[in-house]
């Protein structure tokens, strides 16, 4: 894993792939027709497909750190001691410690655990040892991904660390909601399905989890909001994301560049903190329709209110 | 050539705002380096958070009371500013502040033959205070309104019948159950402010002279060593000890704030896992 930066060379103008060939030339164009032609260079479209890692980031995160939450949240239930201590620890992980502490953290120590694991099973055994002198050593054959694979498989290893990472710390909040909104079950619901002969896994099944949802909506959606606002922390993990475009494409641009310009990354951070609200926005719609739709026919205060509305 | 650990700490201590040695250490690195130098950085996570928090509680009250307003003038504006620091990242924040910040002319604004110095408003220490003040401010704003929206009634009548009205009421009655009703969560607030704070010399803000928080230093330490073993764990620790010791003040504040209830009215401060912003 490499973090971005460094100087790039400038590329030279006939390589900037352009929609419009009255763009060959940028030095003769000027007013709108320049900002139409700077807006549509391939620099500018990788800067457009770095949203798109965002929401890739959270389509996959969002899955991934339900799965780890409900393993966690299951795991402090349990009646097995040395499963219930895990899953209380991962819960309570997160509370007293900053969370790109673990952004930091899980990607690294992931990345050399792996290698790690490689050096064991690929490299010829030797007696240096892996930790050693300010260095971390395994040979060629164990690094991920290989230094001769092309920069593609660079990319996306860099890009799954970075949803495990965010699996990790969004899993032990998920856990916690989910563990608070199985406690919030009616302990009655439970016993009758014992009453019926449930085995413990039966009750689990059929009972606890389909009612859990309604008392875990509010939290997951609150940790939906706080996941969209944490997306630009992938920029700390040297992913070439929107935070990453802005700053690149933002900094002032001498004469020697096709489109030269000054500073302009305010702009830039204006269009991400206008992308980012209105990212809240619509969820913030969404997420009030489906606590609309879940509380319809409950026997809480919102469907009381609901029921009370209509008649 | 060793050193003590009293040493270290004499010379690393303060590292964070200036004082004692120059140099960080290159090789070498002892547990002790690593804890007296993240410890050092930690000063900057207190100041950030304590201070930002400090004057963040005034203008969230001032926010809270205008977003209540029945004028739109007043409440239009509240409502927009709370949603714009709540609905986008801290992250994106810092990095829109410092490149506006630096957009100021940098020999200063001249108004009145009166020459406006601006250089000082990139520095961590007042630009990133600034933001974080806004943004705790939009933040607690909403944990006071909404214990605003939540004081009984029967408190607000028993106002009226005392014949207070205006000022005296809001400070007598309304205010203090307010912070009542707002403590546990204002708690929180706290804590994932300071928990914030780390995100300060991630983002723009450059640290002058390798003078930064707990988790620049963190990350020195895992980057010279290529071992993240060590140094993360040790800033968890010490936020863990923060986190504690936050608890525990405005546990006592809680206690006084609620101290004419019976004990078993009192609320308990239930601490929520911190979030990111």
């Amino acid at each position: 894993m490499t973090s971005g930066g460094g100087l790039r060379a400038p590329a030279p103008p006939q390589s900037f792939s352009q929609m419009f060939t009255h763009c060959a030339d940028p030095s003769q164009l000027e007013g709108l027709s320049w900002l139409l032609c700077y807006l549509t260079t391939g620099k500018q479209f990788l800067f457009y497909g770095s949203f798109l890692i965002v929401i890739a980031l959270l389509v996959v995160t969002a899955p991934v750190a339900l799965l780890f939450g409900f393993g966690g949240a299951l795991a402090a239930r349990s009646p097995i001691l040395p499963l219930r201590l895990f899953g209380k620890g991962y819960t309570s992980m997160v509370r007293g410690v900053p969370d790109i502490i673990f952004f930091l953290f899980v990607p690294v120590a992931m990345d050399q655990g792996l290698e790690y694991l490689r050096h064991l099973w690929k490299c010829p055994p030797s007696d240096a040892p892996v930790w050693a002198n300010n260095e971390f050593n395994v040979c060629a054959a164990a690094k991920i991904p290989l230094s001769t694979s092309p920069q593609i498989w660079h990319e996306a290893y860099g890009f799954a660390l970075a949803v495990v990472a965010f699996a990790v710390v969004f899993g032990a909040f998920a856990a916690n909601v989910l563990y608070g909104a199985m406690n919030a079950v009616p302990r009655a619901q439970l016993e009758t399905a014992e009453a019926y002969g449930m085995s413990p896994a039966q009750v689990r099944r059929r009972i606890l989890i389909p009612q859990m949802w309604t008392y875990a909506l509010p939290g997951l959606a609150n940790l939906w909001m706080i996941l969209i606002k944490a997306t630009p922390l992938l920029f700390l993990l040297g992913i070439e994301d929107i935070v990453y475009w802005a700053r690149e494409l933002g900094a002032t641009k001498s004469g020697i560049y096709a489109f030269p310009h000054p500073d302009w990354r305010v702009w830039y951070f204006l269009v991400l903190l206008g992308f980012y609200l209105g990212m809240t926005r619509v969820s913030e719609i969404l997420l009030g329709r489906l606590t609309a739709r879940l509380s319809r026919g409950q026997a809480t205060m919102a469907g009381e209110a609901m029921r009370k509305a209509g008649a | 050539m060793t050193q003590s650990c009293l040493e270290i700490i004499s010379d690393y201590g303060l590292r964070s705002i200036g004082i004692g040695e120059r140099l960080l250490p290159r090789s070498d690195f002892t547990l002790c380096h690593e804890f007296t130098l993240i410890g050092s950085g930690l000063i900057w996570n207190l100041y950030f958070g304590l201070v930002a928090m400090a004057l963040g509680f005034f203008l969230a009250t001032a926010l809270a009371l205008a977003k209540t307003s029945p004028r739109a003038a007043l409440r239009k504006p509240a409502e927009w500013f709370i949603f714009v620091f709540r609905g986008s990242p801290l992250f994106i924040q810092f990095f829109l502040a410092y490149e506006l910040l630096v957009l100021l002319p940098r020999t200063g604004i001249t108004l009145f033959d009166l020459t406006i110095e601006t250089a000082w408003t990139t520095k961590a220490w007042a630009g990133a205070l600034f933001v974080l003040f806004l943004n705790t401010s939009a933040y607690s704003a909403e944990i006071f309104y909404g214990a605003l929206c939540a004081v009984p009634k029967g408190d607000l009548e028993a106002a009226d019948a005392y014949g207070f009205t205006g000022w005296k009421k809001f400070r007598k009655v309304v205010w203090p159950t307010t912070l009542r009703l707002a403590w546990p969560a204002y708690t929180n607030e706290a804590i994932f402010l300071v928990h914030a704070t780390t995100l300060v010399f991630f983002s723009g803000f450059p640290a002058y002279q390798q003078s930064g928080d707990a988790l620049y230093y963190a990350k020195y330490f895992a980057d010279k060593t290529y071992n993240p073993f060590i140094p993360y764990p040790i800033a968890a620790f010490y936020f863990v000890l923060v986190t504690l010791a936050l608890i525990w003040l405005f546990g006592m504040v809680n206690r006084r704030l609620n101290r004419h209830l019976p004990g078993a009215q009192r609320p308990k401060l239930k601490v929520r896992p911190q979030i990111i912003r």
